[in-house]
């Protein structure tokens, strides 16, 4: 009960953020409340057993993240615009698609059910056969380096490319200045 | 008992809460940075979305110990792992063009952007110079 408990309390924390992230206009502030955000939901994956994602989330969400969006907002501006007109039309399609997930939530099962689907069939397997084939105590660990071994080569080539994708964006940049500097001599 | 019933179903709805403000910023807001802090709001509603399911209460984390019998599903946990990673990976990569983007046009709002496109194509008519070469 405690568990659900504090989970309860983590994700209130984490809705009234999100309203905040929503209506500040001033760029520093929501970053500054994403960071918070990231904090808040690395807790919550931490109460939901998930202690391997947890971490990563309070590394990478809380920590990288944070310095990518400081290093974007010195390189541009830090205040956001009031829009020209009210959003009504994004209001309705945001209320709207909420409402029908809501609709399609009601038949899941309730939290923390140890007899739902999702945990009859390949987590409790993954479970059972993880010390004997492969000898590592974290299941995660195993699952992802050894079970799952070309998903996780999928993600680093996704890295990859995104990282060369980045070099070639900044790198433009630079031999721009270069030719700025040399029209000022 | 409602209460009961409401926690039951409370990581559902909020994670649902988080999904649509993630949309609502997306869809809304001109401001890039604004945009890409939205659909982490999205991404991250979608971890909460995986994770849920996988808890098991009175469970463990699923690392192998004795003296312990009941423990959380493990491949929610290595899926989401994979996408965090991607998802910063995305971040990153958008953070740069819009970097790119105030460059080129002097403000990472999407109106005047736009607005801006606009003139800078009737110039390009007249110049023949690429937009972004044009400033």
């Amino acid at each position: 009960m405690s568990e659900a408990l504090i989970n309860t309390v983590l994700l209130s924390l984490l809705a009234c953020i999100t309203i905040g992230i929503v209506r500040t206009r001033n760029l520093f502030g929501v970053v500054v409340l994403s960071g918070i955000y990231s904090l808040l939901i690395a807790s919550v994956m931490m109460v939901l057993d998930a202690v391997d994602v947890a971490m990563t989330e309070a590394s990478v969400g809380a920590g990288m993240s944070t310095v990518l969006l400081l290093g974007t907002l010195y390189l541009t501006k830090g205040h956001e615009m009031k829009a020209f007109k009210p959003p009504l039309l994004p209001l309705f399609v945001a209320i709207g698609v909420g409402a029908m997930l809501v609709y399609g939530t009601i038949d899941l099962p309730p939290f923390g059910a140890a007899d739902q689907p999702v945990n009859q069939h390949v987590g409790p397997d993954y479970l059972a056969r993880s010390k004997p084939e492969t000898g590592i105590p974290n299941v995660v660990t195993s699952v992802l380096a050894s079970y799952r071994g070309f998903d996780t080569l999928g993600e680093t080539t996704v890295v990859f490319t995104a990282g060369i994708g980045i070099l070639m964006l900044l790198r433009r940049r630079r031999k721009k200045d270069d030719t700025l500097r040399e029209g000022e001599k | 008992m409602i209460f009961e019933e409401f926690i039951n179903y409370y990581n559902y709805f909020i994670t649902l809460f988080l999904m649509s403000s993630g949309l609502y910023i997306v869809v809304a807001r001109g401001n890039m940075v604004k945009k890409l802090v939205g659909l982490g709001l999205f991404q991250t509603s979608v971890y909460l979305l995986y994770l849920s399911p996988g808890k098991i209460l009175g469970g463990t984390p699923p690392i192998l110990a004795e003296g312990y019998e009941v423990y959380s599903n493990p491949l929610p946990h290595v899926l989401i792992l994979t996408a965090i990673v991607v998802g910063v990976a995305t971040l990153g990569l958008g953070l740069a063009l819009v970097v790119r983007i105030h460059e080129a046009y002097g403000t990472i709002e999407e109106d005047e952007i736009f607005s801006k496109g606009d003139d800078l194509q009737e110039e390009d008519n007249k110049n023949s110079t690429l937009p972004g070469d044009a400033k």
